[in-house]
């Protein structure tokens, strides 16, 4: 029996075990929603802009490993995904966009809502692909679910002319795919690993640094029988948290521009440095020239590319983080006699004293709300357990640095590309995916508003997130940036004529609060908290002259931290001299 | 360095699109770039001459080999190859004087002349890209119309091959 090139769409996703598709209709994808219409087996989720369907399915995706689906139509249906599959491309998560276009026959004729989808999507896409025949649908969709799950994981685009969903063919979906062009290594050289087991043993200044490959890589469980064999310091990139649970006492927090002090010193001091399913990011390293200059590097990566692209390697190991941990965790259980327990005890002690500077350390208020306080109130209110979604700025990094996290996929935000907007709608796809855990998207009053109409979707669909609106009336971030490198002119960055997040809140169906005093913080979370089957947007009034401490300048080496206002000026001199 | 790297990919609509929006995302150089269909209709290869330090150089063939539609590739400037490219010049013929000098030069670098007019001539070379230019200065007396350069095709020398 032939059935259209529409229903094979359907099909396909059915026998590729997709539960939720995230999008929103249009003329060219419209034989494609009857699709959907006639079944039920996936179900569909109606944003209310597709820029929400692209975070949607990446906080689906994040949360869950599995592959997060989007369905748009052409032309603007498409350019509105753009900002989410690029987020997506950046931190390497599995997604899937099918994508209406116009008929064949008008491809190139500047045809009602047309763009060129291929084109526009390829810069940041893993791949992408037009399909021009009926016949060519299922393989297609095969090989986009493959590529978006193997290797180094990704975004794939599936542009379909409109006349090629209502051709009709004989329906299959292959059962494998094989791609000569396209053959990811993930087992990693033995040689390469024993050369690694032979680095790491002979260190005295260890750093196990982690990213986010491990999360993605499923490797959490390796990483921590490495660290648990191995004992040296440990320290995660903004992407990787969760992967070492933040209270392993060998876990120094995490690293970078915002990271901890020991983290950044052991990164600078340290004489082998493991990466894990890193990449060196520039909000990693700081200045390149003056990154980490007597260490030797073990890095692992599934991605040939990130390996050596920053900072030179030393012993390069291409291949899935977890199976080359496991390799490496076999090779070094039977050798942990050789490592120098001298010489790292000496190091421990060092690692310490950086530590007991607590760096994350804040001035706390009676007066005014401090953000951070906020977020360890919704950490202690939370068990440490819900899943904490965010947008991009000050809100990100202090959820970064207060949320502790103890396990992966809990911590969802766009690290490498940045995006604000992204909290709320990628909020909406870990809710979906978990409906009976809490899910709070910790945000700002300037990220919230980028997707706010995705309120009215969490309403559609009976999501009981909680919005955690850490509200200075500020982009805080930029005016951070403004008030320490140009003398404070404060250009633009501040928000002038703010909705009333709580009536806002309201008028989307959902129950809005307020919170202006420091005391009445943890009542109100505690009842949003218990507020298990409604939304509740909790827009918190906190000091807007706060800053997010350490911080490392650009241009500056991890051994320049910036540490808050009289915290350790004195040890931090004494640091620098 | 001036570097030739050859690549086998799959024949498919937008792949050259594909490899040039890499050079151009990651601001790397592309001097020539030449593709066309191999034996196997199904395969293209395509010749870049690139230049940049080791560093650079390693990033590319990376990135290249990552792109989904990339089969293989492989550094002609590692190890001995032959590279060509076509040029075809028009130049400006009207006289016996200018008539005898284009055919004497066209002579000594082995290209031919393939088209005739009362005004112009039009040569034929093949050559090393530095062959092509040494050429083109031996013409600094004549007038050139035209110029046009096929970019770089490049392979190795004895057995070393790039097959899929």
């Amino acid at each position: 029996m032939t059935i259209t090139g529409a229903d094979v769409l359907v099909r396909c996703l059915q026998d590729e075990g997709i539960e939720h598709i995230f999008g929103y209709p249009g003329g060219a994808a419209l034989h494609i929603y009857d699709a959907i219409y006639k079944q039920d087996q996936v179900k569909h989720i109606l944003v209310r802009h597709e820029q929400g369907a692209t975070h949607a399915a990446d906080g689906y995706a994040r949360s869950t490993g599995k592959p997060g689906v989007v369905l748009v139509t052409s032309g603007p249906g498409v350019t509105n995904t753009i900002t989410g599959i690029a987020t997506a491309y950046m931190d390497s998560i599995p997604m899937v966009v099918i994508c209406g276009q116009v008929p064949s026959g008008l491809i190139g004729d500047d045809a009602f809502q047309e763009v060129d989808t291929v084109g526009i999507t390829c810069p940041c896409v893993k791949h992408n692909f037009l399909v021009k025949d009926v016949n060519d649908i299922a393989s297609t969709m095969k090989k986009a679910f493959h590529i978006a799950m193997s290797g180094r994981p990704g975004p794939v685009v599936v542009d379909v002319p409109k006349d090629i969903t209502a051709e009709k063919t004989d329906y299959s979906y292959p059962e494998s795919v094989i791609m000569r062009s396209y053959q990811p290594n993930t087992k990693g050289n033995p040689k390469q690993i024993t050369k690694g087991v032979d680095l790491l043993l002979s260190a005295k200044r260890p750093i196990i640094y982690t990213g986010g490959g491990v999360v993605i890589g499923d490797a959490s469980e390796q990483l921590r029988e490495l660290v648990g064999l191995l004992n040296y310091p440990s320290t995660s990139t903004l992407m990787g948290l969760g992967a070492i649970p933040a209270s392993h006492p060998d876990f120094l927090g995490m690293l970078g521009m915002h990271g901890t002090y020991e983290s950044n010193m052991a990164m600078y001091e340290c004489d082998v440095m493991i990466a894990i399913g890193a990449r060196f990011d520039d909000r990693v390293t700081g200045d390149l020239e003056k990154f980490s200059p007597n260490t030797r590097i073990v890095q692992i990566d599934i991605d040939p590319s990130s390996i050596g692209k920053n900072v030179k390697v030393e012993v390069p190991i291409v291949g899935d983080c977890s199976e080359v941990l496991t390799a490496m965790n076999k090779e070094l259980s039977g050798r942990l006699d050789e490592i120098d327990r001298s010489a790292i005890n000496r190091w421990w002690e060092q690692v310490n004293q950086w530590r007991s500077l607590d760096s994350l350390a804040y001035n706390e208020s009676d007066e005014i709300i401090k953000p951070q306080f906020v977020v360890q109130k919704a950490l202690e209110l939370t068990d440490g357990d819900a899943y904490i979604t965010s947008d991009v700025g000050q809100h990100q990094m202090w959820a970064a640095q207060y949320y502790t996290f103890e396990k992966p996929r809990r911590w969802i935000n766009s690290g490498g590309l940045g995006t604000m907007g992204f909290g709320l709608p990628a909020a909406m796809g870990v809710q979906l995916a978990h409906p009976d855990e809490t899910v709070v998207c910790i945000t700002g009053d300037a990220s919230i508003i980028m997707c706010i109409q995705e309120l009215s979707t969490c309403l559609q669909y009976g999501l009981p997130i909680k919005v955690l609106n850490l509200n200075n009336r500020y982009m805080g971030m930029v005016r951070q940036w403004q008030e320490f490198f140009y003398d404070r002119r404060y250009s633009h960055s501040y928000m002038d004529a703010l909705p009333d997040f709580v009536s806002l809140a309201e008028s989307f169906g959902h129950i809005g609060m307020r919170v202006e005093k420091p005391e009445d913080v943890e009542a109100a979370l505690k009842e949003a908290f218990d507020m298990k089957d409604r939304l509740v947007f909790i827009d918190v009034m906190t000091d807007h002259t706060e800053n997010v401490y350490p911080m490392i300048a650009a241009g500056k080496g991890h051994n320049e931290m910036v540490m808050k206002p009289g915290q350790g000026s004195d040890q931090q001199e004494r640091e620098l001299a | 360095m001036r570097r030739i790297i050859s690549v086998l990919l799959e024949n498919e609509a937008g792949a050259l699109s594909r490899v040039a929006g890499l050079f151009s995302a990651r601001g790397y150089n592309i001097e020539s770039l030449t593709v066309a269909p191999t034996d196997d209709p199904s395969l293209s290869r395509m010749t870049i001459v690139t230049s940049g330090t080791d560093a650079i150089i390693e990033q590319i063939t990376k990135q290249l080999n990552k792109l989904v539609d990339v089969v293989k590739l492989i550094d002609l400037t590692e190890g001995k190859h032959i590279e060509r490219e076509l040029m075809l010049v028009k130049v400006t013929a009207s006289n016996n004087e200018q008539r005898e000098e284009v055919a004497r030069l066209i002579g000594i670098f082995r290209g031919r002349i393939i088209d005739v007019t009362e005004l112009t001539y039009t040569l034929e070379m093949t050559g090393s890209t530095s062959k092509a230019d040494a050429f083109l200065d031996a013409l600094s007396q004549v007038e050139i119309i035209e110029v046009v350069r096929s970019g770089v095709s490049g392979i190795g020398r004895g057995k070393r091959a790039l097959k899929a």
